[in-house]
């Protein structure tokens, strides 16, 4: 309450963010002066070529929607307490299940495929989170480890997976010079598919070109966004669940069910990473292909952390993302190659360290200011 | 079908295998014992693999490369230090951030320096010991120990150095008791007139610098490359050693030999049975898992693990 009548700090607990971004902006640039190229004309290029326009705005919004459903993952599993950084395994098994069923149940018509599509990547998602919530709620091993190392088993998994349902070349990518070398599975049913944002655009005569990848899973983030806030401030589940995140010991003493909670806060962390599939395969792709996300768990990591670990501010985070990655990638290949598109990772990675030391920081100052006042 | 398995090239390979998870997994016993967690470990390995390589390259010269490698392992373990001990953010967030930073940074440098993102080197280290006799030349048994004990590259055993010298360190030494102290209980240790922080700076840079050496084997002795994301979670296969080596030098090794022996014999295994692939590349990370779940009950992490130090109460 106290903290609401003085507006200079309340404002500066809230800004931490936007200060690790413009720090981060600044160690960039300092890298990019160290490669010899002018960093205001590089952000420039990122920004204007990112978000100056309707196809851009698309294109992130497009890479934004993998990291909301991420970040929404580490960010529900963070109000319990636990580290959830095997996003990235999730997210495989999510969307070789749901590129399974998209391509082997293809006589089912649209209104059962699409939501059987949907539900078969949260499921995938969320069995590869309930191994390690199993065991950290029942054995106490720490998920840190165990989510990491179900990534790396998730990757053989659907290596092996996609060689027994591995498809031939189609003609397009053939003729595209598509390397062979990267296995991929038949395509989804057309009944499974996700409409491209850039259809629906053209009946209200607006112009978004049709190779836009931007399609209606982001919807779907947009929604699990708000399920998300539902779920945690608005229900009995969202309230034990903050509360073991807070205090397990003494939720425990006020009759809560540590286990069952962490069990659950596991399941919906893993079934929120696994709609990647929604975007990747069911609205982009259309089919699974192997090293087809590259990094989504552990950029949700960042983007929940920026985000503060609230559904809003992860979406708000993903878009930053979103403009990072598809500005960086354009950089790339409009300056040549001269600027390589890892340095958005690099530029991603100062953004985690600086949003929690600015984090502490303000904390620290704010505790000071108020036992002095 | 056993002898074809177990034998002396065989222990000799599971060494090799060992050495990196030994050395890192020696650095988060350093770093742990002191009170902070990293699972940066895994990032520092990856940078200095990288370093290590791009440094021979630059220099023809591998130990320049190992040197490299070990600074760089310093230079980010004091970056851990400082996001953690001094500013007290989330250990495991700082790790991770570490870890993000070495993708990034390792892909950037090495299209910066060599327009490629997997980089052979051009020198190697020398073999140290004697040379393995041909057939008739000795016993079997003189050779079984001289494959096993005496012909491998130097940093083989410099790493059984370290580990000796970790445990007298740790537990023999001023600097090792006061080490621990901060790790259990830091607000006594302070009383008593030891430096915490200084204490953790120390041992979270001698962990940055044991990754280093781990990266370094990695690229260096094992692959003769580098590739992008090479370390394949090694970094964390090295806290499960770790943990199931009871935060000791010596149990820490052990647990490391073991995942050695394991990936070893699942190579050994393929060559055999026809398993694909994709399932003998599993068996590092299931077998850490089960070591994980394994270990509890008999191991317990120093009291104040994780926990940044607060020198008042505010």
């Amino acid at each position: 309450m106290k903290q609401k009548s003085n507006p200079f700090l309340y404002f500066l607990e809230k800004i931490t963010p936007l200060i690790a971004i413009i720090g981060a902006l600044l160690i960039g640039s300092v890298v990019i002066l160290l490669i010899g190229e002018d960093p205001i004309q590089v952000y420039k290029m990122m920004f204007v070529l990112a978000i100056g326009n309707l196809d851009g705005w698309g294109n992130v919004l497009f890479r934004a929607t993998p990291l909301i459903f991420t970040g929404l993952a580490v960010a529900f599993a963070f109000r319990c307490g636990l580290f959830n950084i095997g996003g990235e395994g999730q997210v495989y098994v999510g969307a070789f299940l749901a590129a399974y069923v998209g391509f082997t149940f293809t006589n089912l018509p649209s209104i059962i495929l699409i939501p059987l599509t949907i539900a078969a990547a949260a499921a995938g998602g969320a069995l590869w989170a309930f191994v390690p919530g199993l065991l950290k709620a029942k054995t106490g091993v720490h998920e840190v480890i165990v989510t990491i190392m179900m990534n790396w088993i998730a990757t053989s998994l659907t290596f092996y997976l996609v060689l027994v349902y591995k498809a031939p070349p189609t003609e397009e990518m053939k003729a595209a010079g598509v390397q062979q070398m990267i296995p991929h599975t038949s395509e989804i049913a057309e009944a499974a598919r996700l409409p491209r944002i850039s259809t629906i655009l053209s009946s209200l005569n607006i112009q978004l070109p049709a190779h836009n990848p931007l399609n209606v899973s982001f919807f779907i983030a947009i929604a699990a966004a708000f399920l998300v806030y539902y779920i945690l401030w608005k229900t009995s589940l969202g309230y034990e669940i903050r509360a073991v995140g807070y205090n397990q010991t003494a939720s425990e003493y006020a009759g809560i069910n540590i286990a069952k909670n962490i069990i659950l806060a596991m399941l919906i962390s893993g079934a929120l990473a696994g709609l990647v599939g929604t975007n990747e395969v069911m609205g982009y792709k259309f089919r699974w292909r192997q090293e087809l996300f590259t990094n989504l768990g552990f950029n949700g990591i960042a983007v929940a952390l920026l985000g503060k670990n609230h559904p809003f501010g992860v979406v708000l985070a993903a878009i930053l993302f979103g403009i990072l990655s598809y500005g960086g990638a354009l950089v790339n290949i409009f300056t040549g190659g001269k600027i390589p598109r890892e340095l958005i990772m690099v530029i991603q990675a100062v953004i985690v360290i600086l949003v929690v030391v600015a984090d502490e920081v303000a904390k620290r100052f704010i505790l000071r200011r108020k036992s002095e006042s | 079908m056993i002898e074809s398995i177990f034998n002396a090239d065989f222990l000799a390979s599971a060494i090799r295998i060992a050495i990196p998870l030994m050395l890192a997994g020696l650095g988060g016993v350093f770093s742990e014992r002191s009170g902070v967690i990293n699972i940066g470990l895994e990032g520092m390995m990856l940078t200095s693999a990288f370093i290590a390589i791009a440094a021979t390259n630059f220099s023809n010269n591998p130990w320049i490369g190992i040197i490299c490698a070990l600074m760089v392992g310093i230079l980010l373990g004091l970056i851990h230090a400082i996001v953690t001990v001094t500013f007290k953010a989330n250990q495991i967030v700082s790790g991770v951030a570490i870890n993000l930073f070495a993708s990034g940074i390792t892909v950037f440098l090495s299209w910066l320096w060599f327009q490629e993102t997997q980089i052979m080197a051009v020198e190697r280290l020398p073999i140290w010991g004697f040379a393995i006799p041909q057939s008739g030349e000795a016993s079997s048994l003189i050779r079984s120990l001289i494959v096993i004990f005496a012909h491998h590259s130097p940093m083989v055993y410099l790493a059984f150095i370290i580990i000796i010298l970790s445990h007298i360190i740790i537990f023999k030494t001023p600097f090792g008791l006061r080490l621990r102290s901060v790790g259990e209980y830091p607000q006594a240790a302070d009383t008593l007139g030891v430096n915490v922080i200084n204490m953790r700076y120390i041992a979270v840079m001698i962990s940055g610098a044991l990754a280093g050496l781990a990266g370094s084997f990695l690229s260096l002795e094992q692959a003769h490359f580098f590739v992008k994301e090479m370390s394949g979670g090694r970094g964390f296969i090295a806290l499960a050693a770790m943990i199931f080596g009871k935060w000791t030098p010596f149990g820490t090794a052990g647990a490391a030999l073991l995942f050695g022996i394991g990936e070893a014999l699942a190579i050994r295994l393929q060559g055999i049975f026809t398993i694909p692939v994709q399932f003998i590349n599993m068996v590092p990370y299931l077998l850490a898992i089960f070591v994980l779940v394994g270990a509890i009950g008999r191991a317990s992490a120093p009291r104040a693990d994780g926990i940044p130090y607060e020198k008042e109460i505010i």
